[in-house]
């Protein structure tokens, strides 16, 4: 294990997770709600028509994130790492899992361990093993 | 009300994925490539955040009722579960494939760079084809 010090970046990453932090901490004292992304996302799909406005709500926010951002500095890069087909199998797979599996990395990675959840700690251990196995067969052993 | 503080709660969620690097694919692949350049990075948004939520969660369990006098709506399973795994396990191959988890895919559709829409795209169907799932199974 080497760890890329070029772009390690403890303190905005720290400071970010602080933020995010603030909003689970927001959304469960002030609405009681898990502010788990692919929950909130997945019961617009499902619920109630009066449960929709809060959870549209929370969205309309998270994309208004990087328009307020780019209105006072640059926005940070970003670089793709799949295109086409793959985008596609990634985005059906998070999808489908994250409904199946109940959560996300926010859901059960933020507020789930935040609430010491054991399902959460799993679905947590588990998401991150597969990630891991993934990103470590496509670079070193079928890009490799 | 409820509305405001969820547009709210939205927007720092938002600004601080943005902040912290996760909208950044690239980033978050070299997370989880331990084997290669590794870059704990992210490790500290999840440290961070649970340093805000932690309290947070503890008090709102403790007085079981928002600071606002109304429910809270927590998951009610407890088990661990074949669901779960297999669910987690899809995810965590899905976020390595692109880099990708739900929140700062979203988040990075109104950036002009990066804006992933086809996976965005594929995530609802994905979330669709569970619905379509569980209502077949339901019938």
């Amino acid at each position: 294990m080497t760890i890329d010090w070029l772009y390690f970046t403890p303190w905005t990453s720290l400071a970010g997770g602080l933020l995010i932090g603030a909003a689970a901490a927001l959304l469960i004292l002030l609405n009681g709600r898990i502010a788990g992304i692919s929950g909130i996302v997945g019961g617009l799909l499902r619920a109630p028509r009066a449960d929709r406005r809060w959870r549209l709500a929370f969205l309309a926010g998270l994309l208004l994130a990087a328009p307020l951002w780019r209105g006072m500095a640059p926005l940070p890069a970003a670089h793709p790492v799949a295109g086409g087909a793959a985008l596609v199998l990634a985005g059906l797979l998070v999808g489908f899992g994250t409904r199946l599996g109940a959560g996300c990395t926010s859901g059960h990675g933020v507020c789930g361990l935040a609430r010491l959840s054991p399902r959460s700690l799993a679905a947590a251990v588990t998401f991150m093993l597969a990630g891991a196995v993934t990103v470590f067969v496509l670079r070193h052993l079928v890009g490799g | 009300m409820p509305n405001l503080f969820a547009l709210l709660a939205g927007l720092l969620f938002g600004l601080g994925l943005i902040l912290s690097g996760m909208t950044d694919p690239a980033k978050v692949t070299a997370f989880l490539d331990v084997a290669g350049a590794w870059d704990p990075s992210l490790a500290f948004v999840m440290g961070g955040a649970l340093l805000v939520a932690l309290p947070a969660f503890y008090v709102a369990r403790r007085r079981g009722t928002t600071l606002r006098g109304e429910p809270l709506q927590l998951p009610t399973a407890r088990r661990l579960d074949r669901p779960l795994i297999v669910g987690s396990v899809m995810f965590g191959a899905g976020w390595g494939l692109a880099g990708y988890c739900p929140g700062p895919a979203l988040a990075s559709l109104s950036m002009t760079d990066g804006a992933p829409w086809l996976f965005v795209a594929a995530m609802l169907a994905g979330m669709a084809l569970y619905e379509a799932r569980q209502w077949w199974r339901g019938r």
